[in-house]
């Protein structure tokens, strides 16, 4: 493809680096050179918010871990020291706790742009699969971290979500008390999440790396769901993919910038202001709100072994994706009936969220049991199916036809055809 | 050539057999203590030496909650009406059926004493709460009845009885 590999170190120093250690070239071939589709949206740059993201909670985190203190007696007390003593601390923390939310609002446009456009099939399964772990350990970090200010929700969010292994047989007693380090959550539990969420963003970073290797080997699907055939759909990624991305960054930091300012606290609970107590449970428990769906679908089910069986099941579903749908053709663009279903997952997803920060009764529970019907039943049944009932719609010869007509983009200007039209 | 190169490939076989043997037995042995660290330590186990409950001032009705390992044990002084209602039920309608004779010790049939944590997932339940006389836990709504036992909701077990003896009339050791 075209500019693979076209670097031409100039200078001196850049020769005599490039034949040590090529990393300007791969630099040069990854992120500039590198053929990207033309007809990328505004959909294709959360992957690179995600990892802007990840940045911001590592500085952050680290910074703040200069002045926390992972213990059951001074935990809340230093957290509270950095919101009104440390020099900006307030300002770290609230960069970091919705730093945390916008990290998984990003990553959940994200995974559903991949589910619309059918970013998992064929040849992309294992960077399917490497977003999938990316996913849980970001859920696992968040977790662990929301332990640590140690007030009423860490406590009991940290004993309700350990207790879920104890639903395992035999062993899950065992397993629980192995997790705490003691018979209860306690300080020992404090002090392995502390050590665990500290590393954990590393090895996100980790495998954010593979991710990305998967990608540049498959190449980035596209709008239109077929594959880059010439030079004519694709434009090298610097500078357009890094302009776009970049804009939309900065849009991004405004929205953040707006919960740190305005509103730091209304995704937070106000009991997690309160500290720690062993000997009561706030009257009602909720967990961060992008745990919620998985909570409704726990919660919707009234047997234990089978409400945590249907919270794993539902997130790991998603690492089988590419062979549950069984359609070729990628994009929902040309998918009429996909398309509709794909949109009552997201209805359905949104609507478990909601449910799950409702208290367990009533009308509630019967609409969670139905949303969670249709969750599993949009993998299994819906998708399986679909691929063999479904009119599909003539897809276009290129990427470049279905952006451009006689070389005029449709709509806003799209680069290299500026000059002609 | 070949018996020369088979001699060599029979003493470099042996090596890798034995030096992936020992290094697999050295891994395991590495996890033993990686894993074990994880386990409540020395203290913490010591902690967890017996406690002694004095009863004489808990009223009728009334639960007491006191805490032995660092969890919540729920003493529960059962009036008449509170036996009765636990003795009345149907044993085997019930999800984790145990007569009320097996959840309290004979001869103290007012004296109820269970871990008060949830068998859901791990909430304290609120006394005197829910439609059973017992508590009712905040968290997905379980309900127990007068003996600590599971009537509705998640829960799979009836709340867990801790070991305990009565070292007197009015006061027991629990562990
Ligand atoms: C994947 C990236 C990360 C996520 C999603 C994340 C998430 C969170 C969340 C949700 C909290 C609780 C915030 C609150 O309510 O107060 C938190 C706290 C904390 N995190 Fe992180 N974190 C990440 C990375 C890091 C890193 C790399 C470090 C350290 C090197 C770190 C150190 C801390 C510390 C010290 C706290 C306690 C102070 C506080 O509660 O504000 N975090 N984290
Ligand atoms: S923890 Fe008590 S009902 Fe879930």
């Amino acid at each position: 493809m075209s500019g693979h590999s076209t670097y031409q170190p100039k200078s001196g120093a850049m020769k005599w680096l490039e034949r040590r250690l090529p990393i300007a070239s791969l630099v040069h071939s990854s992120f500039v050179a590198y053929p990207t589709p033309r007809n990328l949206n505004y959909w294709w740059t959360f992957g690179g918010i995600l990892s802007f993201m990840l940045g911001v909670q590592i500085v952050t985190g680290v910074v703040l871990a200069m002045h926390y203190t992972p213990h059951v007696d001074l935990a809340f007390k230093s957290v509270e020291g950095i919101m009104r003593d440390v020099n900006y601390g307030w300002l770290l923390r609230y960069l970091h706790a919705n730093g945390a939310a916008m990290f998984f609002l990003a990553v959940y446009i994200h995974i559903f742009r991949g589910m619309y456009y059918g970013s998992y099939k064929e040849p992309r399964e294992v960077l399917w699969i490497l977003g999938v772990i990316i996913y849980l350990l970001m859920m696992a970090t968040g977790f662990m971290g929301y332990v640590l200010p140690w007030g009423q929700m860490s406590f009991w969010a940290a004993t309700v979500i350990t207790n879920l292994f104890s639903a395992i047989p035999l062993v899950g007693d065992t397993i629980v008390t192995w997790l705490w380090g003691g018979y209860a959550v306690g300080n020992p539990t404090l002090n392995r999440f502390y050590s665990l969420h500290y590393l954990l963003p590393f090895v996100i970073a980790g495998v954010v790396v593979l991710h990305v290797w998967a990608l540049h080997v498959a190449g980035q699907n596209n709008p239109a769901g077929i594959e880059p055939k010439t030079d004519k759909d694709t434009v090298p990624f610097t500078p357009y993919a890094t302009v776009k991305d970049a804009f939309f960054v900065a849009c991004f930091c405004v929205l953040f910038a707006w919960f740190v300012f305005y509103i730091p606290n209304y995704l937070g609970h106000a009991d997690n202001y309160i500290p720690a107590n062993p000997a009561q449970t706030p009257a009602e428990i909720v967990p961060e709100w992008y745990y919620l769906p998985f909570y409704a679908i726990l919660r919707s089910i009234p047997n234990k072994l089978l409400g945590v069986t249907a919270l794993f099941s539902s997130i790991l579903i998603l690492a089988f994706l590419p062979w549950l749908d069984t359609s070729k053709v990628r994009s929902a663009r040309y998918r009429p009936l996909y398309r509709q279903f794909f949109w009552l997952f997201v209805i359905s997803a949104i609507g478990l969220g909601y449910l799950g920060s409702k208290p367990p009764e009533g009308i509630y529970v019967i609409l969670s049991r139905i949303l969670t019907l249709y969750y599993f039943a949009y993998f299994i049944i819906v998708l399986p199916l679909l691929g063999f009932f479904e009119k599909t719609k003539p897809l276009p010869h290129s990427i470049a036809e279905s952006v451009l007509k006689e070389g005029v983009p449709l709509g806003a200007s799209a680069p290299s055809s500026r000059a002609k039209a | 050539m070949t018996t020369v190169s088979s001699a060599d490939h029979t003493r470099r076989d042996f090596l890798y057999v034995a030096t992936g043997a020992v290094g697999a037995v050295g891994a395991a042995a590495v996890l033993v203590p990686l894993i074990s660290q994880m386990n409540p330590d020395a203290s913490t186990i010591a902690a967890g030496a017996p406690i002694q409950v004095d009863l004489s001032p808990i009223a009728d009705g009334q639960i007491i909650k006191v805490f032995w390992r660092s969890k919540p044990v729920f003493i529960f002084h059962r009036t008449k009406h509170d036996i009765e209602l636990a003795q009345k039920v149907d044993v085997n309608s019930l999800p984790d059926p145990v007569p009320d004779s097996e959840r309290v010790q004979k001869g103290h049939e007012q004296w109820l004493v269970v871990i008060g944590i949830c068998t859901h997932l791990g909430c304290i339940p609120l006394p005197h709460q829910g439609e059973f006389d017992g508590w009712f836990c905040p968290c997905h709504g379980s309900q127990y009845d007068s003996a600590g036992r599971i009537r509705k909701g998640p829960a799979p077990k009836n709340l867990y009885l801790p070991p305990y003896k009565f070292v007197s009339d009015t006061k027991i050791q629990i562990g």
